[in-house]
């Protein structure tokens, strides 16, 4: 809000009327970066709100990380032929352990990323779709609503190992999803069909995630903008494209922004399902495990970074193209929406003091 | 000062200088005894701990119990880590790399002794504390590095042929095969049977995965060929070791292998030789007990493995138990590992939980031949048996084997191609 | 209009099966082999020929730890829960209501620490809890868990947050509330489904954490139910129990849902009863 009234005087001050603060111009969001931020008793509290979590997260992920980060300069310790024992110190080798894995390990890497994209891709693409869906029926009103969302939360509930087991074990070779389909398919060897199992399992684990916080975006709709829309006669696809949807957004895109963080990041399916080493499954994760596992801290180091300025370059970039007002201060334009429906909808306007 | 703490606490990794390192690998007595400068002493007592799979059997618990009713203050205590082998070794590792007296005395796959040894996260052991001579000579080779003892075997293991007796007494086959060859004749007189007309003949473990590097192994070994030779210089684009991959080969392409059998892990196998799909199966002792209790029990013997000329060789399995470089209480520990090790342990570990002995005598015991059929067979499979490549990389080796040999039994690659790939992929890590 | 309506009727029901159906037939699946014997495990029948518990003595027999390890679970998913919450719900309110420097730099900071690969983090993290002797403790497993649930859950409040009136909150300063009170008064009941929603997906997220678990303890004691299922083996390394292992899937699953349902009326309502007033 361009003219925030600070916290402390706001109590004193009367409120202005809604209807005058939608009609807002936009373009003080330039100008209040610029400006003098709100008052130091703000900060203040700001500060002591958001410090708990700061430190949290410092201590136990930003701490290794920036360790993380310092281990990819190094490489791998050598062995000393005559004693036959590992030195006790690796190797400063600055970048060198970056060009390796676009050098000489550049095919699988290559291929690794294109896992992890096309997996995350599509996953959450399903996801969605199946989410929204499962979100919308669980929102209407039908008797048995209660074990429906225990249904649906069954599969997110379940521990990721657990479920790799269990998937592994329907598309076993005399699994389950063959005697289905009556068709023998070597599920778990090389091939399109590895990916398609990976996915399969991903999406019924994750879809639930997203169900439930889209559905708790629908709960706090206001029914009246429902009524008053259907008032106005529009057609259910109408209500859902032009209320709901705008509504939900935000909701949505922090599920799905959290989904492709963790599909990026994608390491237990593809590995007990399908396993190690595998081309058609393998991710920028299980490179990075790979290495770590051989020993080879500093690439494995060099891969993570790698993958974590992927993920950052990805988050960025949904962020921005679909959600400034996620990070944005005040979030004007949803915000804007949000009141001229409002305005249009007399009973909830009365409700809101202005 | 932080980022020097750091160095060391991360420092632990291999490589650079890490050649294929085989025992063999002719290092004299004064390079070992510089190397090991900071020989161990063995001093101190009070307690320790065991680390090692959670066993369900409930033996292991029952053994040190034993122990610690004899040894009230230093007693041992049993930390159990995951069933995956992969992940009892991230433990162990990330135990190593923090220095921490939390792991004593560790429980290590055959395969890992070079790797632990090379880093120095396990101590080298005196050989005259243990009754050496007692065991079969692989089980204890597979606890050496550079010819200095560093594990003492605690169980052993060893591949078989399992085979479905009725059938081949059905169709006329006296005795179990010893060559492929023999196998593949008495496969064909058995599918003329009309209940045999569905089955497949064969199968191991040719999922991508250390299994395969076993299966893999065998049959290249057991064609004459070798993966590393004794200098411990990889050798395996051998006209030899190209008879073993076809043998695999080929019998994926005519049906001798059923295709399926790309997808199995030994669970797998077992899965469709007990539902009869299987008159052949490679796989470890484990099975004998499972299988009686299924539908083919009664029905099947086993045999050793069959190769291309005579009998083939199996790749060894089993445990070594080995004490951590960062221990405590060492001297405790030297003396639970020489009772662990012992031949009244190992006893009571076959009998209660099938688990196959280091020591020769007991497969020759009749009590326990009478209780376990298979023991003269898998002894012959242990004294036949090559290890596996003993190599510090371990892991990268066994990758290396295991991309290339799926790749070959996949009809990806010809095997030729696989193995000239293979031989050039174990020279860049020896070169390393 | 009625056919319209009973139409739509059908339709939701079709669409409720169908998700149902989804959702539980995999699920199906590892109740069904659970309830196999050992013997038969490798049937692919849709009903197993004969059922047996045999799995579940297993899982629950004295050696395992189940049972201990499931409490081990409530602790510190239950912990990591209400402490993840409570301090999200403080930054959230910070992020969605006031005006500060870094605003947009503290969230994106919040958002990055959920981008690195977990493998990567546990062995400096296991070195630092050696030496301050966090070893075989749950905090060592309730902080790790509460930094990776935290992103999500101040993302999630921030926008739930965001969304509710402020004119609401400040008509309740009017009529003489603390901002506090206002906010607890107003907001949580209205975002209360927000809430709710954010609290089970850190509780599973928390509930189901192995790798952590597993680096950080080495006492039965201790271990948490993911850690003590990893630890199910057969006889031998090879003979893998798939019977028990999907018996203990069945076990943390379930009861997982079942108190989500219990406490679903309980803390909404809770949530909501400020709002009445």
């Amino acid at each position: 809000m361009a003219t925030r009234t600070p916290p402390e005087t706001a109590a004193k001050r009367p409120p202005r009327p809604a209807a005058g603060r939608a009609g807002r111009p936009p373009a003080p969001e330039k100008a209040r970066r610029g400006r003098k931020p709100a008052t130091a008793g703000t900060g203040r509290m700001a500060a002591l709100l958001v410090s708990p979590t700061l430190l949290v997260l410092t201590v136990v992920v930003l701490y290794p990380t920036l360790m993380a980060l310092q281990e990819s300069l190094y490489g791998t310790k050598g062995l000393d032929p005559k004693t036959g024992f590992i030195s006790d110190t690796e190797p400063f080798v600055g970048l060198k352990n970056y060009a390796d894995i676009f050098g000489q390990a550049g095919d699988r890497f290559w291929n690794a990323f294109f896992n992890t994209t096309f997996f995350t891709v599509v996953t959450v693409g399903l996801e969605t779709v199946i989410g929204v869906i499962m979100a919308l029926i669980m929102h209407k009103a039908f008797s048995g609503r209660a074990l429906v969302r225990a249904s649906i939360l069954i599969p997110w509930a379940v521990p990721t190992a657990i479920s790799g087991l269990l998937w592994r074990w329907i598309f076993n070779s005399d699994g389950i999803a063959n005697s289905l389909i009556g068709h023998q398919i070597l599920w778990t060897t090389e091939g399109f069909h590895a990916k398609v199992a990976v996915i399969i399992a991903e999406v019924w684990k994750t879809a639930p995630f997203i169900g439930l916080l889209v559905l708790a975006g629908l709960q706090v709709i206001p029914k009246e903008v429902y009524e008053a829309a259907r008032m106005d006669g529009a057609s259910p696809v109408r209500q859902f494209c032009h209320i709901t949807l705008p509504l939900v957004k935000p909701a949505l895109l922090v599920a799905v922004l959290f989904r492709c963080l963790d599909a990026l990041r994608m390491f237990d399916l593809p590995y007990i399902l399908i396993g190690a080493q595998k081309n058609s499954v393998e991710t920028l994760s299980m490179l990075a495990q790979n290495e770590a596992s051989n020993v080879r801290f500093g690439p494995a180091a060099a891969y993570a970074v790698l993958l974590f300025v992927y993920v950052l370059l990805i988050a960025l970039g949904f962020v921005r193209l679909l959600g400034a007002d996620l990070v944005g201060d005040a979030g004007g334009p949803r915000r804007a929406k949000r009141r001229s429906l409002l305005r249009r909808t007399p009973a909830l306007t009365a409700e809101v003091p202005a | 000062m932080n980022a020097r703490t750091t160095r060391v606490l991360q420092c632990s990794a291999v490589l650079v200088a890490a050649g294929l390192v085989l025992t063999a690998c002719g290092s004299s007595d004064d390079s070992n005894s510089s190397g090991q400068s900071k020989s161990p002493s063995f001093s101190g007592r009070g307690p320790i701990t065991y680390v090692a799979a959670k066993d369900s059997s409930g033996v292991t618990e029952k053994v040190i119990d034993t122990w610690n009713k004899q040894h009230p203050k230093e007693k041992v205590t049993f930390v159990a880590l995951p069933g995956d082998p992969d992940s009892q070794r991230q433990q162990m590792i990330q135990n190593a790399q923090t220095k921490s007296d939390a792991y004593t005395v560790l429980s290590l796959d055959v395969v890992w002794s070079s790797e632990f040894a090379a880093h120095q996260w396990i101590d080298q052991l005196p050989t005259a504390q243990f009754p050496l001579g007692k065991m079969l000579k692989p089980t204890v080779e597979t606890g050496k590095y550079r010819d200095n003892l560093y594990a003492v075997p605690a169980s052993s293991d060893g591949g078989m042929l399992y085979y479905r007796s009725d059938l081949l007494k059905k169709a006329g086959v006296s005795t179990p095969p010893t060559t492929w060859a023999q196998m593949q004749a008495a496969c064909a007189k058995v599918k003329k049977l009309p209940e045999a007309k569905d089955m497949s003949c064969y199968a191991g473990q040719f999922q991508k995965y250390e299994g395969l590097t076993v299966n893999f192994a065998e049959a290249v070994n057991s064609a004459g060929g070798v993966i590393t030779d004794a200098g411990g210089k990889p050798d395996v684009d051998t006209p030899a070791a190209k008879k073993g991959l076809d043998f695999l080969v080929d019998s994926l392409k005519d049906g001798t292998i059923p295709k399926e059998a790309v997808t199995y892990q030994e669970e797998d196998g077992r899965q469709a030789f007990q539902n009869g799909k299987l008159v052949f199966l490679r796989n470890w002792p484990y099975v004998y007990s499972l299988a009686e209790k299924s539908k083919v029990g009664g029905k099947f013997a086993v045999a050793p493995l069959p190769g291309l000329d005579g009998a083939g060789s199996s790749s060894l399995g089993g445990h070594n138990v080995a004490l951590s470089s960062f221990a405590k209480n060492k001297a405790t520990a030297l003396d639970f590992m020489k009772f662990f090790t012992s031949q009244e342990t190992a006893t009571t570990f076959l009998e209660d939980a099938s688990m196959a002995p280091p020591y020769e005598s007991l497969y020759d015991d009749r009590a326990l031949v009478k209780q376990y059929p298979y023991l003269p067979v898998l002894k012959k499979s242990i004294l036949n048996a090559a290890p596996r490549p003993r190599v510090v990389q371990y892991g990268d080796a066994s990758s290396a084997i295991q991309q290339q040999a799926y790749a070959a039994l996949t009809g990806e690659k010809s095997s030729a191609q696989a193995l000239k790939d293979l031989q050039a992929d174990l020279q860049k890590l020896s070169a390393q | 209009m009625t056919t319209t309506v009973k139409w739509r009727t059908w339709l939701l029901y079709l669409g409720v099966a169908g998700v149902v159906a989804y959702c539980l037939a995999p699920f199906y699946w590892m109740v069904v082999s659970s309830l196999r014997r050992t013997s038969d495990i490798f049937d692919t029948s849709l009903i197993p020929s004969s059922v047996s518990f045999e799995n579940y003595e297993a899982v629950f027999s004295p050696s395992q730890g189940f049972g201990r390890a499931l409490l081990n679970s409530l602790i510190v998913a239950g912990t990591t829960t209400v402490l993840a919450l409570l301090l999200a719900t403080f930054t959230a309110y910070a992020m969605a209501r006031l005006e500060f420097r870094f605003k947009r730099l503290i969230l994106t900071l919040i958002i990055a620490t959920s981008m690195f690969p977990v493998v990567s983090i546990v062995v400096p993290l296991l070195k630092l809890f050696t030496d301050i002797g966090w070893i075989n403790t749950y905090q060592a497993m309730i902080v790790p868990s509460m930094s990776f649930v935290l992103p999500l859950a101040v993302w999630n409040l921030t926008t739930f947050f965001r969304q509710m009136p402020d004119e609401l909150e400040q008509a309740a300063m009017i009529d003489g509330c603390t901002r506090g009170q206002a906010f607890r008064k107003i907001i949580i009941p209205l975002a209360a489904p927000g809430i709710f929603t954010t609290a089970i997906i850190i509780f599973i997220a928390a509930w189901n954490e192995f790798l952590i678990a597993l680096s950080m303890t080495n006492r039965p004691s201790v271990q948490t139910a993911p850690v003590a299922i990893s630890k199910f083996t057969g006889a031998t390394q090879f003979d893998i129990p798939f019977g028990s292992q999907m018996a203990a899937g069945v076990l943390v699953t379930v009861p997982l849902v079942i108190m989500v349902l219990l406490f679903q009326r309980r803390i909404v309502a809770g949530l909501t009863a400020g709002a009445a007033k």
